[in-house]
Order: structure tokens, then C-alpha cells, then sequence
């Protein structure tokens, strides 16, 4: 009987493990500082919440995605909301992506996710700015934008070895 | 056309107004909800501050507790770092202690007779008092960099309080919780701090870069600004006593149009902003004696 339950447990985790890393990582916000590598940052949310939205939406409920936005806000320290209304944003375009999609292909869902990155970054930082009123450096800005877009490919790797293992071959 | 129009329309309609079977809420029921918050949170109501208030409460700590294994890696790395570099660092402590040695001693007579002065022309002494806070959480994300506190209203803190590390200037605080407190680095690019600029006691803007330096705005372009000048504290503003070193002034190389170079001044800060662990949170009062 132990047994059994100690192995639902385990299983519940590990078909979890999408929401606790997005979770540890809003709340821990892997930043490589002590690297002091200075103009290398991601964003580790995005491509999570992309790839997941996209390949097996059912994985990252969107009410998880809502209180992790929420989450980064108090971290980052941006006004309550914003993070949530972008990651929503990001979950409704790779859902639009999944319906409109016959054959996935790697490298249309990467060119996709750089559309979708560029757009919802854009509008994060113009309502920053314009209601507000944050300085940003968007050179900084650009280049996240760049190693989020390059890291989609590296960490899809890795999530379609995982989902293979957890939830066998991909349907789309 | 028509066709791939309609077809557009139809997939957003699917994405966003109808309610997927394993998902509990509507996409566009959230999105809405998440701009309700962003409107609601800028306005000034005792409800939504005190709801956001145990909200950052809850995930300061949540945060806290997550960045632990990544602070051990942190610390691990720097203490690691920090050892290769003992024995240079030794020889020139050594050196550079005896200068200071001789230094103090200077220094301590001014002091006195800067107090004995200010006693004679009848001018205000400030006092300060002191509280040690520690650094719960250290994000210096791309976008702000500040450090969450360990200290809020229950001791006293209070909004536009200076943080010191040691005697250096750090920053202030910009948002206060009950139990936590958010202070603004100023080397966020929000952070703009009066400073005098000495020796020549130059008054200037000192303007975070979003880097780990800081930039001198708002001076007369014929003000000779030297390498090496040390910036303090202006107390323009009453925000902060005048005084507080900041950091000294160095001259970076930029390469801008047809090959030319430019020398472009910058503020390096005497206190290393991503080695933050226990600060002082100040807040300044004149004495009348």
C-alpha cells in the first residue's frame, strides 16, 4: 500500500515537473550573476511556456502560468499583472500555432516562437514605459530577446527527451 | 483570400474564447483578469495595497527558500574565486593598510575640527540611526536591479531610507512590506541620486546605467571631471546626509562613428552590488545641540 502511494507520488511529480520549473524559476529567476558574464540573460519562462503551450498544452494549466506571471512580478519588481497578461499572451499564441499547424516542424515553430517573443517583449516594454513610466535599456532588452530565441532550440531538446519519456511520442 | 481570413478567425476564436476540456480557466477570462489587477494595482486603495502586500510577503519568503541551493552555488563559486586570489590580495592589504594607517589619523583631526566648527556657526548635527537588514533576494534581472530586504514597517523601515554596505552608499528603499522591504540599487537605470562631485565640489546627478556603474548627468560641459574623483552624497533633496562616498569617477574608451574613439565617464561604485549580503538600512535626523 505504501508502495503504491509512494510511487503515485513520484509519478505526479514527475508529470508535474514543467509548472515546479516554472515555478522555481520565476521564483528563483536563473540569472548567472556571480558568472558576471554581462550581457548574457534569458528568459527561461518564455521558452518554457511556449514549447509546453504548444506541444501539450494540457501540462501547464493556464491558471499556473497566471499565478507564476504574478510570481515574477513581485520578484522582478514590475507592477502586478503585466508578467501574467504577457505569459497568457504567449500561451494563446502557441495555442493559435498548434491549431493552424498540420506538420510540426522544428524550425517553423522556432521562427514562430521569435515572432511571438518580439511582440510580446514589445508590448511588455511599451506599457512599461508609457503607463509605468520604467527606464529600460533595450539594447540589454534585445539581447535577452536573442539568447531566449537561440536557447528555444537547446531546451526543446531536452523537453522532447522528457516528454518522450513521460508521455510517450509526440501526436503533434 | 476570404477563406484564409476566415480560417484566422476561427483559430483565434478556438485559442481564445473556447474553454479547453483539461484546462479549468479561459485563456481570455485570465487575460482580462491579469489587466484588471494592472489597473487596479495603480490605483491607491488601502484593499489592494494591503492584498499586494501579503502577496509580496508570501513570495519573498516562497523565493527566499528556492534561491537557496542556487545562493550555495553563488557563495560556493565566489569563495572559491576569493581563494585563488588570497595572496595578491594579502600583499597589497598590507600595503595599502599602512597608507591608510596615516591616512586615519589625518582624517580624525578633520573630523574633530569639522564637529568643533559646525558646534561654533551654530549649524545642525545629523544623527543617524541604524538598522540591520539582510539581502533576501538579489535578482538583478535585465530589467531592475534591486535587492528584497529582510526588514519592513514592523521595524520601522520607511520609503526613501539610504542603504549602506559598510559606509558606501548602495541605495534606498522604494516599496515597504510589513516584514520585507525593496531597495532600488543605484545602478538601476530608475535611480537618480544628487551628489557632489570632490575635490572641486561639483553638484551633479548621479544616473544608474542598468550596468554595474552608474553615469554623472546634468554638469556644465567646461567642469573639469577627473578620473579618479570620489563622489559623496550631495543632501540636495534631503533624501540622504551629505557625505556618503558613492564611488570614483574612471574613463571608458568608446569606439563611435568613422573609427574615432571617445573617452566616455562612468562612476564605478566602491560596493560590489552582486556580493550583497547584510546591508544597513539609515535613516537621517538633525540633531539639535
Amino acid at each position: 500500500m505504501f508502495e503504491w502511494e509512494k510511487k503515485t507520488i513520484l509519478k505526479k511529480i514527475v508529470i508535474n515537473i514543467p509548472i515546479l520549473l516554472l515555478l522555481i524559476s520565476v521564483l528563483n529567476e536563473f540569472d548567472f550573476n556571480y558568472l558576471e558574464l554581462k550581457i548574457f540573460s534569458f528568459n527561461f519562462p518564455f521558452i518554457l511556456i511556449f514549447y509546453w503551450s504548444l506541444k501539450k498544452s494540457e501540462v501547464l494549466g493556464y491558471g499556473y502560468v497566471f499565478i507564476a506571471g504574478l510570481i515574477n512580478d513581485v520578484v522582478v519588481g514590475f507592477p502586478l499583472g503585466i508578467s501574467s497578461f504577457c505569459y497568457l499572451l504567449i500561451c494563446g499564441f502557441a495555442s493559435y500555432l498548434r491549431h493552424i499547424t498540420l506538420r510540426p516542424n522544428l524550425l517553423k515553430d522556432w521562427i514562430f516562437f521569435l515572432f511571438t517573443i518580439s511582440v510580446i517583449n514589445s508590448l511588455m516594454y511599451s506599457l512599461l514605459v508609457l503607463f509605468f513610466s520604467f527606464e529600460l535599456d533595450y539594447y540589454k532588452l534585445l539581447l535577452n530577446l536573442f539568447f531566449t530565441f537561440l536557447l528555444y532550440v537547446l531546451f526543446g531538446y531536452f523537453f522532447g527527451i522528457y516528454h518522450r519519456l513521460v508521455f510517450g511520442r509526440m501526436n503533434v | 483570400m476570404e477563406t484564409s481570413r476566415d480560417d484566422f478567425v476561427i483559430a483565434v476564436r478556438s485559442v481564445f474564447l473556447k474553454r479547453n476540456n483539461k484546462q479549468r480557466f479561459s485563456l481570455i477570462g485570465l487575460i482580462f483578469f491579469s489587466i484588471l489587477l494592472l489597473i487596479l494595482g495603480s490605483f491607491n486603495y488601502p484593499i489592494i495595497n494591503y492584498t499586494k502586500i501579503v502577496i509580496k510577503e508570501i513570495v519573498y519568503r516562497a523565493s527566499f527558500i528556492v534561491s537557496g541551493p542556487e545562493n550555495f552555488v553563488k557563495n560556493s563559486y565566489s569563495n572559491i574565486e576569493s581563494h585563488f586570489k588570497l595572496y595578491d590580495e594579502s600583499t597589497n592589504n598590507k600595503k595599502k593598510l599602512q597608507e591608510l594607517k596615516s591616512q586615519k589619523l589625518k582624517n580624525d583631526f578633520i573630523l574633530y575640527e569639522n564637529i568643533r566648527l559646525k558646534k561654533i556657526i551654530d549649524v545642525y548635527l545629523i544623527g543617524s540611526k541604524e538598522i540591520v537588514a539582510k539581502v533576501l533576494i538579489d535578482k538583478q534581472s535585465p530589467f531592475l536591479k534591486s535587492v528584497v530586504l529582510s526588514k519592513g514597517s514592523k521595524n520601522k523601515i520607511k520609503l526613501g531610507m539610504a542603504v549602506l554596505d559598510n559606509n558606501y552608499l548602495v541605495g534606498k528603499i522604494v516599496e515597504v512590506n510589513y516584514l520585507t522591504s525593496r531597495a532600488l540599487l543605484l545602478s538601476d537605470l530608475n535611480s537618480k541620486i544628487p551628489v557632489n562631485i570632490e575635490p572641486g565640489g561639483i553638484q551633479s546627478i548621479l544616473s544608474g546605467t542598468g550596468s554595474n556603474n552608474g553615469i554623472i548627468q546634468y554638469f556644465k560641459e567646461d567642469e573639469d571631471i577627473e578620473d579618479g574623483k570620489v563622489i559623496y552624497t550631495s543632501g540636495s533633496g534631503g533624501i540622504f546626509k551629505e557625505g556618503i562616498p558613492i564611488g570614483k569617477i574612471y574613463s571608458e574608451e568608446i569606439e563611435i562613428t568613422n573609427g574615432k574613439k571617445n573617452n566616455n565617464q562612468k562612476v564605478a561604485f566602491f560596493s560590489n552590488f552582486s556580493q550583497l549580503r547584510f546591508v544597513k538600512i539609515v535613516s537621517f535626523s538633525k540633531d539639535i545641540n
